[in-house]
């Protein structure tokens, strides 16, 4: 019996006059979609997973081990968000370099991983390029390529495309897609967009006012699940 | 912007009362005319005897003074200029600025002869290096002594390139040693703690507990008695003699009241005027008081000799005795 | 053609104040210049010059060096614990050294580093050998220009420090980045971006030092080129001498400058979300206590001499200077003054900012453009090193060529001050505007909003604080500091610095201490005012 990558038991958060209670466990190689109204708490969901915010009370684990109290940069998890991913200072090269060691101390190895990341993100010769000098949608392939030198069992996303367009939105979650495939990462998406969800994910959980309220795979989800908020939202 | 047309209209209005008729307007400097300083006191006795009115203007000091006649050549608005001293008349001489004063200084009572006809003197005093009694047991007795003694115990001097008592002392060791003073700057050197731009900071530095010695004037003592009862601070003799400053007034050519500038010329060698220099200005008055001196001036060093060079001498070879000073300072 | 009428009264604004700053730099030089012809026999140069060109130049480069290398852990440990008690009292008494006049600093420093000041009394109880420390010579003149200097910068520092985007701690604690990698990647490439602009200003103020360098330097072999100039200008009236000091002084700065410009990497300015700060480098202990250390020795530093001030004041007649109405009268002139000056100041370096702004956003590349903005950005600096006696020697001349010259003393005053301000709220506001203009520019001109609508609705709620700083700075800087008409006087203008000079002139030193404190007092309540009436509205976060 493998442990769940993702385990979220009684986790309670208070937000400003919105409390908080989170339980929810994911398989590991999962992708997962959250999608719910503005302000239900997917950020904070992911926040508290990535230890970005500190529960007030319940446990975190991550592949069987509890980090509840560990810092963002000792879990396992990388975390997109929708802008400010990279260093506006700092080349993006030297951006995925610190993927690998936060003091930027590379070896030729790392020099060849960072290379084949941006290659496998198309970016190939955008080296010394400045995150400033890049598209919306280029940006956000410098942050998956230092996800990829990272190299962590999970990946968050926070509504990570939402800036994009239709189809340049598209192009990038197959681009997840199929770095999930690859890495078999377990991989949670925040988004505003059911149409993301179906067009990526398998599985979808909804959150309403600080709980989840639902979790299915994502057609029976979207077609059989019986949750009148879930209606409103899609409706609305 | 408000502020600044106030401001700047206030001091036109000052200026335009300036010029009224029987006024008479004199250039001194600031000190001279603080509420502490004889300036309000010379005023009113002054005014009540001419029945005029004196308009004091205060500028910084004495070279201020001199630079601002330099500007303003003939339209300067001042009948009289008091605060200049020996080291400065020549410099203003050559001006042309300055009329001859027709006053009897043959009363004076200055340690030196004067003969002048445009300077009149009103007080006087020589430089002195000022101790503290609980850290110096033997003071120096000479010059020499100075020079040459223990140079664990410190003195501040002022720097003779931008002040008046660091150009006296500059003088002093130049009338005692001469061609020699070169050396004696050196051999001096280890003893003195700083050189400061000014005699505030230097008095400043000693007050403070700083340095064992500071060069200053003779009278000194005498403010540290009557004002603050203190007997903490004396000057020492020195064999050699001492250097004198002496502080000067002098009537401008182009004043438009000549009658009331040579009366009021006349009136400060009096009583009138000297009554308030020893213990407003902390000088020796240049004249006859109306009571004795205070006692405490009684106690004062009295130099067994006194020592100044000539103005036109001091014009002639000041920058090249302060570049020797320099040379022998900064090696 | 639309961003053409847009930029136009910003560059407008800019060129006008451009032509002021010349016109009065180059007026002086000018004016000082004609007379130096008129005058037979001066401006000469010799190998005393040379001496004091080097000196000038080797204490102003290692003031500068210790200065700044100085500020930047005490900068970094002040941003980094962004509560700790004393931190806003620590932060406003920063700003003091500047205002107070060089003498009672001086005489603040020597009560603590003197022959018998407090660290030799503690010394001596530790070691009892009746050795005496003695900091007259290069040790006082830099021990008190890193009194002067490190606080500015470390403050200006702290600045560069607290705009760095939220987003960036956030990456950084994902990262797991520790101290180390969090300076080198994140604080220093902050730091850079106006590290030549902070070390150009403490290497101008260390140029044009002149009180501390006499007071502390132990005698002639430290001189600088200012007290040259004040010697040209006062005893020698060699005018011709001084317009060339005055040259060679501009000329190095600026040639430093440029260097320091080419050093500069353009910041990179993101638009931030401002979002509360989770730096993820303050939790741990060895952190902690290291921040605690450097903040503890720098504030010891700063505050020993200003309660040795404190001390001296002591013995002052508080109530019976408060009761004399030339005291008032000086704290009002200076009050005036410092307030006009300020306005002044802070209206000029606003034009120039938003002028160079305005410039780089017009399309296209020409010399004249480049220029302009190269002048609107060190322009304003390179008064600094103009010694106001200089300036005011100048306009002196020229005003009573004129007709009336002392009648306009307070507007030379005023002027001359508020000038001497610029370059300080220039570094306070230029980063402050550079961010606000990245935030709003697009938004701005999608919008169509310019000129006083931009500024009253979009900029001043953002900047508030930076102008609040800049103006206390100015107005402090300014109170009454009279060196532009030390050369002539001018009567009847008193203000507070020159009654404690007269004061300590006159055998009164109580006095002098007890107006010292005043004036301290004073330019602290200034700085907390500012700060109060610009504080940021809670905008309901």
């Amino acid at each position: 019996m493998t442990n769940p990558a993702i385990k979220l038991s009684d986790v309670s958060f208070d937000y400003e006059d919105m409390a908080m209670r989170f339980d929810l466990a994911v398989a590991p190689g999962d992708f997962l979609a959250i999608i719910g109204p503005s302000g239900s708490g997917k950020t904070t969901l992911l926040n508290l997973i990535a230890g970005f915010e500190t529960p007030a009370g319940g446990h975190i684990e991550l592949d069987g081990l509890d980090v509840t109290a560990l810092p963002p940069g000792m879990r396992p998890v990388t975390m997109l968000f929708q802008d400010h991913n990279l260093f506006a200072h700092l080349d993006v090269k030297t951006n995925v370099g610190l993927g690998i060691s936060p003091a930027l101390k590379l070896t030729a190895a790392d020099h060849e991983r960072i290379a084949s990341a941006l290659n496998r993100v198309g970016l190939t010769g955008f080296e010394r390029r400045l995150p400033g000098q890049l598209s919306g949608g280029e940006r956000q392939r410098v942050a998956l390529a230092r996800a990829l030198v990272r190299d962590k069992p999970v990946l968050l996303l926070d509504e990570p495309f939402a800036a994009l367009g239709p189809a340049l939105r598209r192009e990038m979650l197959d681009l997840v897609a199929e770095i999930h495939r690859e890495r078999a990462m377990t991989v949670l998406i925040v988004t505003h967009q059911p149409e993301d969800a179906r067009h990526a994910a398998t599985r979808t959980a909804f959150v309403n006012r600080g709980r989840v309220l639902a979790m299915d795979e994502t057609e029976a989800l979207f077609t059989t699940a019986n949750i009148p908020e879930l209606a409103g939202y899609l409706i609305g | 912007m408000r502020n600044l047309v106030a401001t700047v209209s206030m001091f036109l209005a000052l200026a335009g009362t300036a010029k009224a008729a029987e006024t008479l307007n004199i250039y001194t400097y600031e000190s001279f005319i603080t509420e502490w300083g004889p300036g309000p006191a010379i005023k009113t006795a002054f005014e009540a005897e001419c029945g005029c009115t004196l308009n004091w203007v205060g500028i910084q000091d004495g070279v201020a003074i001199l630079n601002r006649l330099k500007l303003e050549g003939a339209s300067a608005k001042a009948d009289i200029v008091l605060g200049l001293d020996t080291n400065l008349t020549n410099e203003a001489r050559t001006t042309g600025l300055f009329a001859g004063h027709g006053t009897d200084t043959s009363k004076l009572t200055l340690p030196i002869n004067w003969n002048d006809d445009v300077f009149v003197p009103y007080d006087y005093a020589h430089f002195a290096v000022i101790y503290d009694r609980d850290k110096v047991a033997n003071p120096p007795t000479s010059l020499k002594e100075l020079v040459e003694g223990d140079s664990s115990q410190k003195i501040v001097l002022q720097d003779p390139r931008t002040s008046t008592p660091g150009l006296g002392f500059l003088l002093w060791m130049k009338s005692v040693y001469g061609d020699k003073a070169g050396e004696a700057w050196a051999k001096l050197r280890p003893r003195i703690l700083t050189v400061t731009p000014g005699w505030s900071e230097a008095y400043g530095l000693f007050t403070k507990g700083e340095a064992e010695m500071v060069l200053s004037y003779t009278t000194s003592p005498a403010y540290h008695r009557i004002a603050e009862k203190s007997e903490k601070y004396a000057a020492a003799s020195f064999d050699e003699g001492h250097y004198l400053q002496v502080e000067v007034a002098a009537m401008l050519k182009a004043s438009p009241n000549p009658a009331l500038a040579r009366k009021f010329l006349a009136f400060m060698t009096g009583p009138g005027f000297q009554d308030h220099i020893p213990t407003n200005n902390w000088m020796f008055p240049a004249g006859a008081l109306s009571a004795p001196l205070p006692a405490e001036f009684g106690k004062l060093v009295k130099p067994s000799k006194t020592l100044l060079y000539s103005p036109a001498m001091v014009a002639k070879n000041r920058r090249a005795w302060v570049d020797e000073w320099q040379e022998a300072m900064s090696k | 053609m639309a961003t053409r009428s847009r930029n136009l009264p910003a560059i407008l604004a800019g060129s006008i104040g451009l032509a002021g700053l010349a016109t009065v730099m180059a007026g002086a030089l000018v004016a000082l210049t004609l007379t130096a012809v008129a005058t037979p026999g001066g401006g000469s140069w010799d190998d005393y010059l040379w001496r004091v060109v080097r000196f000038t130049l080797w204490q102003a480069v290692l003031s500068t060096v210790l200065s700044v290398g100085l500020a930047i852990p005490v900068a970094r440990a002040i941003a980094r614990r962004r509560v700790f008690p004393g931190r806003g009292p620590l932060l406003r008494l920063f700003a003091l050294p500047l205002a107070l006049p060089a003498l009672v600093v001086v005489l603040g420093i020597v009560d603590v580093w003197g022959r018998h000041g407090w660290a030799a009394k503690g010394l001596a109880l530790l070691v009892d050998d009746g050795s005496m420390p003695n900091i007259y010579g290069l040790t006082g003149i830099l021990l008190a220009h890193v009194f002067f200097n490190l606080p500015l910068a470390a403050r200006l520092m702290i600045m560069h420090l607290e705009r760095i985007p939220g987003e960036n701690w956030r990456l950084a604690s994902q990262l797991g980045m520790g101290a180390g990698a969090i300076f080198r990647f994140i604080e220093w490439p902050a730091l850079r971006a106006g590290l030549p602009g902070i070390a150009g200003l403490v290497f101008m103020l260390c140029i044009a030092s002149f009180t501390v360098v006499l007071t502390l330097g132990g005698g002639p072999a430290a001189t600088t080129i200012e007290v040259a100039i004040y010697q040209a200008l006062r005893f020698d009236f060699d005018p011709g001498r001084a317009v060339i000091l005055a040259l060679v002084q501009l000329g190095m700065t600026a040639v430093l400058i440029a260097l320091g410009m080419r050093l500069t990497m353009p910041a990179v300015t993101t638009p931030s979300l401002n979002r509360p700060i989770l730096r993820p480098d303050c939790a741990k202990l060895a952190g902690r206590v290291g921040d605690g250390m450097v903040i503890a020795l720098a504030a010891l530093f700063i505050v020993l001499p200003l309660i040795a001030l404190t001390v001296s004041a002591t013995a002052a007649p508080m109530g019976k200077l408060l009761g004399e109405a030339i005291v008032w009268q000086a704290i009002l002139t200076s009050l005036a003054i410092g307030a006009t000056a300020a306005v002044l100041c802070i209206t000029l370096a606003w034009s120039l900012l938003i002028a160079a702004h305005a410039a780089k956003r017009m399309p296209g590349t020409s010399w004249w453009k480049a220029g302009f903005i190269m002048a609107c950005g060190s322009g304003g600096s390179l008064i600094l090193v103009m010694p106001p006696i200089f300036l005011g020697a100048g306009w002196f001349v020229l005003l009573h060529g004129l007709g009336e010259g002392f009648a306009l003393a307070p507007a030379v005053v005023v002027t001359i001050n508020g000038l001497m301000a610029l370059p300080y709220t220039l570094r306070i506001l230029g980063p402050a505007h550079a961010s606000a203009a990245a935030d709003h520019d697009r938004l701005c001109d999608s919008l169509g909003i310019s000129g006083w609508n931009r500024w009253r609705l979009a900029d001043w709620p953002v900047l508030r604080p930076a102008f609040g700083l800049a103006f206390a700075f100015a107005m402090a800087l300014s109170l009454g500091d009279l060196g532009a008409v030390a050369l002539f006087g001018s009567e009847d203008l008193t203000t507070l610095p020159l009654l404690i000079l007269q004061r300590m002139g006159s055998y009164r030193t109580a006095d002098a201490a007890g107006l010292a404190f005043m004036l301290a007092i004073f330019c602290l309540i200034l700085i907390i005012g500012a700060e109060r009436a610009t504080a940021k509205t809670d905008n309901g976060r």
